[in-house]
């Protein structure tokens, strides 16, 4: 890659980012602001008198014309100042500190769950088309994608938590483990393992273990049908009987040839699937009493706080487009022929 | 023998694991611990100067000593908190509280009549939502620092407005009287906010409990003070943890992973009936559920429309079925177990007299109108019983389902037909709920507050008067007969259909007693929650 080549493409890189960040904002930004929620009744409460409601809304900009306030907004966003969110009168950025790591720890085993036994039960459906074990794999990925999650939630939590006692139930801690870890990362299992606190750290992962699991579950589903797709397309062509022909045996054609020409679109779906989670999965959140992203946003669009639905929003915005930059620099890895383009 | 042996061997290696694994799982909630599974996303501020939501108040009433309390052995007796006794002039207008010696602050420095003239200023100057329930004394910014003094060991306060003392003295237990320690406040001032930006996540306070942490939609930690004046608490920590979904928090008290469950809902509270761990327990709550008719809509100005809407709910068939246990029916703008109020249930379901009172009204095929209401159960359920009844009499209702905020916002902006919603007091005094739906004598589009008279367009100078009359009524048993006069008369004529006032149900684990959650979040304590 040239330096020019180089050049031209971090430029693209970065006017597609802030094109993409401007577009975030500014639409959320102004459905925001036309939502029949009242930002200063969130914060003032419905007894308030006129004065104080009228202060309040002057506090907060409201009183300014939109453009304003949202050119306003955009010029301390760029300095990294998110403003405060009221309902929790903390610094947005400070809250999206902490619920993210909430999120994140949920989310990397649910992947982690997605990929590791979703590109297999893909593989394994394609290579057996139309046979039984294609046809459970199908009713497994079909069942979690047709279940509401908030139901498989609710029934995991019933059988797991509540008869079996296999798994800690609702929050991400017992309560008599709360308090004894320092938040580093914010996440209790890195953070426990940092301090050495293995009780806490097992007690955590039992939380976590049944709201990764059914979030795993969900992106396995959806993992598993994408790579049983793009496999029967690689398995059709030519190379692969070839490759049979030669005297390879079928494991190699299939798990090794196939499927690594199957990585790239396979990075893209994973990518796509991670994002979504990183979302924050709201109804897994509220089920599980799980203080992430999705919580938060969604609490606080109900409170029409809107420092912290931006914040959140621009958050997410942020995530999909590292991962997006991420999957361009795997797919060379992945794929000899991008390493040349 | 040895084939058993390796069997078990083999067996005890492969459980070894899962011991372990059942002992972090299984973490029984320590003994001195109480934990509330409960849904606190509302909470926006610990600072009693601002704080207004019900999960706020809650907290503050435990953290927080006031001026005066009604305390949880008697709830309905007024007591000293900070105060060691009060004196009020012949005229009503000076009211003189003695700070009770010895009392410290959770920091340890003594609590003094000095702190106590700081926190009532403090409410004043920070002008924050909770203010108004002393600004009606007649305090403003520019004269409160005049009219509240500390003296030696007390605190002098003198009113300008016409008020009867036992309205007053009830305002002083409410949570603007809570007392802030002084130079703790003052030390985390920023920008003369009187330490406002600070505690409204810390604490500077003298109540039963300290506030340990607040972490936003997860959880609020509080520690026992040993030192309180009523002794110390019956358990060293309480957790309130945020459990947004009832069914979860269900799973949790069942598991003894929570002690009481604060949300659950009736489908959820009956299966519980028949497990002997917990119980279930019904106390009176003090929120008026009713729908407010706004005047400015044609139909609804006339009165003979408004007595027939009155007899088109079937308040006795909601009650029976499902609001069974948590409402009852009570048709006044005050609720049972507050001064002054009367059972009132003058309104039954009669379809033909309402059919003949729409007629004489000029309505006999009804009319069309939209009721604004919040989208979430019980909500829900009553718009669709009032829908079908005044169905009956021509009357299409439709139902327009917001979320709350939303159906407050048109309330506020007077463009709602009909709103259905509910009040709660903002303390222990008839006076807060007349104030709002009896006082309107400015019907102007932009008054200095916005009652729901107002919101209604019910403009009523005249009953306005004789509601201001009865609180500054000095002659208790006077100002009780004055009330009952206004809610009859209001319930009768006014643009309300008051439905029902509810009952709040609280499921606990049987081993743990001594809470009753109050009429309010003010009358909430935690301290006498024993656990066996």
């Amino acid at each position: 890659m040239t330096a020019r080549s180089l050049a031209k493409r971090s430029v693209s890189i970065l006017v597609s980012v802030g094109l993409t960040f401007l577009g975030l904002t500014c639409v959320t930004f102004f459905i925001g602001r036309v939502i029949p929620i009242d930002p200063v009744l969130a914060i003032v409460g419905d007894k308030a008198s006129n004065e104080t409601y009228a202060r309040v809304r002057a506090e907060i900009g409201l009183d300014l014309p939109l453009p304003v306030q949202y050119w306003r907004y955009l010029m301390k966003v760029v300095q990294g100042d998110f403003g405060s969110s009221v309902i929790t009168s903390h610094p947005v950025l400070q809250d999206l500190l902490q619920v993210f790591p909430a999120t994140l720890e949920l989310a990397v085993p649910a992947l982690f769950i997605g990929v590791v036994v979703g590109v297999p039960m893909g593989v394994v459906a394609a290579t057996h088309r139309g046979r039984w074990q294609d046809q459970l794999i199908r009713l497994l990925s079909l069942f979690g994608y047709s279940m509401p999650v908030f139901w498989l939630g609710l029934v995991g939590l019933l059988l797991f938590y509540a008869v079996l006692g296999w798994v800690g139930g609702p929050g991400r801690l017992d309560v008599g483990f709360d308090d004894i870890v320092t938040p580093v990362t914010g996440m209790i299992t890195v953070d426990s393992l940092l301090a050495g606190e293995y009780e806490v750290f097992w007690n955590a992962v039992s939380h976590l273990l049944l709201p990764a699991s059914i979030l795993g579950y969900l992106s396995l589903a959806y993992i598993a049908r994408m790579t049983r797709s793009f496999m029967l397309a690689q398995l059709r062509q030519e190379y692969v009987l070839a490759t049979l022909a030669k005297g390879l045996s079928p494991w190699r054609v299939v798990w090794v040839h196939a499927l690594g020409n199957v990585w790239v679109q396979l990075v893209t779906v994973i990518a796509l699937t991670f994002g979504n989670q990183l979302e924050g999965a709201v109804l897994t959140e509220t089920v599980f009493a799980w203080p992430g992203l999705g919580l938060y946003v969604k609490n606080s669009l109900f409170n029409a706080d809107l420092n912290a639905v931006l914040g959140g929003t621009v958050l997410v915005g942020v995530a999909f487009i590292t991962l997006n930059m991420l999957s361009d620099l795997i797919y060379p890895l992945v794929d000899p022929r991008a390493r040349d383009r | 023998m040895t084939e058993i042996t390796r069997r078990l061997l083999l067996a005890g290696t492969a459980a070894a694991p899962f011991a372990g694994w059942r002992h972090v799982v299984d973490a029984a909630v320590p003994k001195d611990t109480v934990v509330f599974a409960k849904q606190i996303d509302d909470l926006i501020s610990l600072d009693p100067g601002e704080s207004y939501e019900i999960s706020g108040g809650e907290i503050a009433t435990n953290v927080y000593d006031r001026l005066l309390r009604f305390e949880a052995e008697d709830l309905s007796k007024l007591v000293g908190g900070v105060a060691e006794s009060w004196t009020v002039s012949p005229d009503g207008k000076t009211f003189t509280f003695k700070i009770r010696p010895n009392l410290k602050f959770h920091s340890g420095a003594p609590v003094t009549a000095e702190d106590v003239e700081f926190s009532l200023q403090r409410v004043v100057m920070i002008a924050k939502t909770p203010a108004f329930l002393i600004t009606q004394l007649g305090w403003t910014k520019d004269t409160v620092k005049d009219l509240v003094k500390a003296s030696g060991d007390t605190v002098t306060a003198k009113i300008t407005a016409d008020l009867a003392p036992s309205l007053v003295l009830s305002l002083m237990t409410s949570i603007v009287a809570s007392v802030v320690e002084k130079k703790v406040a003052l030390a985390h001032e920023t920008n003369g906010d009187y330490g406002n930006g600070w505690l409204k996540t810390n604490s500077a306070a003298s109540g039963a409990f300290k506030l340990v942490s607040w972490k936003a939609n997860e959880s609020v930690t509080l520690e026992a003070n040993p030192n309180f004046r009523l002794g110390a608490p019956g358990m060293k920590r309480v957790v309130i943890r945020h459990v947004p979904e009832p069914a979860s928090q269900r799973l949790l008290l069942e598991k003894a992973d929570a002690d009481f469950a604060r949300d659950l809902t009736p489908d959820q509270i009956k299966p519980l009936a028949g497990n002997p761990d917990i119980k279930v327990e019904s106390f009176k709550a003090a929120n008026t559920f009713y729908m407010g008719l706004n005047l400015g809509y044609e139909p609804l100005a006339n009165p003979k429309v408004r007595q027939a809407m009155k007899l088109l709910v079937d308040y006795d068939g909601m009650v029976k079925s499902f609001l069974a246990g948590r409402f009852f029916v009570q048709q006044s703008f005050l609720p049972l177990g507050y001064f002054g109020a009367i059972a009132l249930t003058p309104y039954k379901l009669d379809v033909a007299k309402a059919k003949a009172l729409l007629a004489e009204a000029g309505f006999p095929d009804g009319f069309a109108v939209k009721m604004a209401a919040p989208n979430a159960p019980p909500w829900t359920e009553i718009s669709q019983s009032v829908q079908q009844t005044m169905g009956q009499a021509g009357i299409k209702v439709s139902i327009e389902p917001m979320e709350l905020k939303a159906v407050i916002g048109q309330y506020r902006a007077r463009s709602h037909q009909i709103a259905m919603l509910s009040w709660g007091p903002d303390y222990f005094d008839p006076h807060t709920n007349a104030d709002s739906f009896v006082h309107n004598d400015d019907n102007s589009d932009n008054p200095k507050i916005k009652p729901i008279a107002w919101r209604n367009r019910w403009f009523i100078p005249e009953i306005t008067k004789d509601m201001l009359a009865a609180a500054r009524e000095l002659d208790t048993a006077k100002r009780a007969e004055q009330y009952a006069v206004l809610q009859k008369k209001v319930t009768e004529e006014g643009p309300y259909i008051f439905m029902f006032q509810n009952n709040i149900q609280v499921a606990r684990r049987a081993t743990t007693t001594g809470y009753t959650p109050g009429p309010s979040g003010d009358l909430s304590y935690f301290r006498k929650i024993k656990k066996s």
